[in-house]
């Protein structure tokens, strides 16, 4: 019971920010706090594969001589790429906010949606 | 050179969007990114009849070794979708110079245009690539560019659209990173022929259903997969024309690929259709889709808004070919993403002259329309008829495919189902032409301006596409003779 909570605390911590990032996309109305939601929720992605590539005892995988164990910085390496595209999605999020500011003149999503309709 | 075709295809319209940037001047930029598209098209067809006429063309990028290595695979499936997505891309061109000029603000077209490029790019490597993981890559080159060209069209909806459309796009990209990524932590591979390999053995692991569910899911989000696909009608009624022409031609249709990819070259036939109900749930995704998708079609205002509802119901077609698990339902599903390419691209390129004579998509602001612009509208008759199914269109060759392959696999209340919704078809495409042809222009809201026929530039590439779907209803040996071999290898792999 304890291996399962205390072992595997990383994965514990993927899934319930992935809910919890998940859960802010879904509920809230204002268009920065769902951004931010969306960014929880592909962090927890990034812990995921962060925790995927780590070997207990490992070191940092370098060439040199007297390191035989060391991570798998494969999954390192890919989540770097995801997190360029985090933070690329994050960017274009943000300035479409800004846009949609200006021409709605707020970014709650019942009133643009209501402003939307009566169009 | 021939033997480098695959990474150029790729690589050429990727790096000629930051080219855009540096040219900046509108026409000159147009220019450029037209003789970018037609070489990339010129690439696909090379491609294409050097996969029929041989073996499967396997591509290792600076010549790492596969496993290690990305791979770029093109065999019959990926060089049909490389062809259908530049295909697309570089008829929509010549009618971009005009529609887009109209329609969007004269100092953003040249980033219009680097953005075009880069979602070409994105689409076709999803399509060529054979790693699960430079998918996601290109998957996300391409969606992030399309949230920008949805946001650039004219009325504010178009930015709530696009905003939509992130949110759910990166949730069903995320998604299909996690699935990635599990499949990594118990595999250690991330080329799509190892992964198969390595994976039969361990199919009945919980880890390999959670990443089957993730994939999905995921997948099933950026196809606008029927109760995922909320995104999909904004964010195709308020962009751009000739946006709604490429997306609507491609970006669902690559996806469902990608799907089909997974499904089939990874995980396998017997596991997706023997130990997971995939049969059962895309059926009923596809029905429901179908029947809703086109009811709420029925009663929309906007013809953008008609086809982008029509749309979701076409993608039911496809799934319920794919829902048989048969080569013969697989074979139509493909032929249907080829014939519902041409004939929904004509119809968003008929709309798009529309738009730049009358200034609206509304069906109140289209009446009599046909009487000062008759070549549009006979060309979006033409489109509409293939939607339907009309014998001697292309859209026609698809459902008798479809039709046989349910008959095949004695399914027969869903051949009844596809002749059924056929009909619903044949109401919104109705409603189009009867304002269209037999309304007074008078009935249009005071103060429209008065119409003329659209310019060439846009005519032509219309009635390209229309004459295509004539001619691909009269003569289908080609398309039905590559799909028929897509199929087979598709069956054939993993299973």
């Amino acid at each position: 019971m304890t291996d399962l909570i205390i072992g595997l605390y990383n994965y514990w911590i993927v899934i319930i920010l992935m809910m919890v990032g998940f859960y802010i996309v879904m509920s809230r109305q204002n268009l920065v706090k769902s951004l931010i939601g969306l960014n929880i929720f592909q962090t927890s992605v990034f812990i995921l594969y962060i925790t995927l590539g780590k070997v207990t005892g490992g070191t940092a995988p370098i060439l040199e001589k007297g390191i035989k164990l060391y991570s798998n910085p494969l999954p390192h390496v890919l989540i770097l790429t995801a997190i360029v595209v985090g933070v690329s999605t994050t960017a274009l999020g943000l300035a479409l906010v800004v846009r949609i500011k200006e021409a709605y003149g707020t970014i709650e999503e019942n009133e643009i949606n209501r402003m939307d309709n009566e169009s | 050179m021939l033997a480098h075709l695959p990474v150029l295809q790729v690589i050429l319209p990727l790096i000629a969007a930051p080219v855009c940037i540096l040219l900046r001047r509108a026409t000159l930029v147009w220019l450029f990114a037209t003789v970018v598209c037609v070489l990339t098209f010129a690439i696909s067809v090379v491609l294409l009849v050097q996969v029929m006429g041989g073996e499967p063309i396997r591509y290792e990028l600076g010549n790492w070794v596969a496993p290690w290595g990305i791979v770029y695979v093109v065999d019959s499936v990926s060089a049909l979708i490389l062809v259908i997505v530049s295909g697309i891309a570089a008829v929509a061109m010549p009618f971009a110079l005009r529609s887009a000029a109209s329609e969007i603000e004269p100092d953003r077209l040249y980033l219009f245009y680097t953005m075009y490029l880069l979602c070409l790019a994105g689409l076709l490597g999803i399509a060529i690539t054979g790693d699960a993981f430079n998918l996601f890559v290109f998957l996300e080159i391409s969606s992030l560019s399309s949230y920008t060209l949805i946001s650039l069209g004219r009325n504010r909806k178009a930015l709530h659209a696009a905003f939509q459309y992130l949110v759910m796009g990166t949730i069903g990209a995320t998604l299909y990173l996690i699935g990635i990524g599990l499949l990594y932590a118990l595999t250690g591979t991330l080329n799509m022929a190892d992964l198969a390999v390595r994976l039969a053995p361990l199919l009945d692991s919980r880890i390999t259903l959670a990443a089957f569910g993730f994939i999905v899911v995921g997948l099933g989000l950026k196809l606008a997969m029927f109760p995922l696909h909320l995104w999909l009608p904004n964010a195709y009624t308020h962009s751009p024309s000739v946006v709604s022409v490429f997306l609507a031609g491609t970006a669902t249709k690559v996806s469902l690929y990608a799907l089909l990819r997974i499904l089939y070259d990874v995980f396998g036939v017997r596991f997706d259709f023997e130990q997971q109900p995939m049969s059962a749930l895309f059926a009923i995704v596809a029905v429901a889709g179908l029947v809703i998708c086109s009811l709420v079609a029925m009663y929309q205002q906007n013809v953008k808004r008609i086809l982008a509802f029509s749309s979701v119901a076409q993608i039911g077609y496809m799934l319920l070919g794919v829902a048989f698990a048969t080569a013969a339902g697989l074979q139509a599903s493909l032929l249907h993403i080829f014939n519902h390419a041409l004939l929904k691209s004509g119809l968003f390129l008929a709309v798009g002259c529309l738009v730049l004579r009358t200034g609206s998509s509304q069906l109140a602001n289209l009446s009599g329309i046909a009487r000062e612009m008759p070549w549009t509208m006979a060309a979006f008759v033409v489109c509409g008829l293939s939607l339907i199914g009309v014998p001697a269109t292309a859209g026609f060759i698809s459902k008798w495919y479809l039709v046989s392959a349910a008959i095949e696999k004695g399914w027969w209340p869903f051949a009844a189902l596809i002749v059924a919704t056929s009909l619903l078809a044949v109401i919104y495409i109705w409603r189009v032409i009867e304002v269209a042809y037999f309304r007074p222009a008078s009935d249009r809201p005071a103060g429209s301006p008065p119409a003329t026929e659209a310019p060439l530039s846009m005519l032509v590439p219309t009635w390209i596409i229309a004459a295509a779907n004539i001619w691909f209803g009269l003569d289908a040996s080609a398309p039905a003779a590559i799909t028929a071999r897509a199929a087979k290898a598709l069956m054939g792999a993993g299973g």
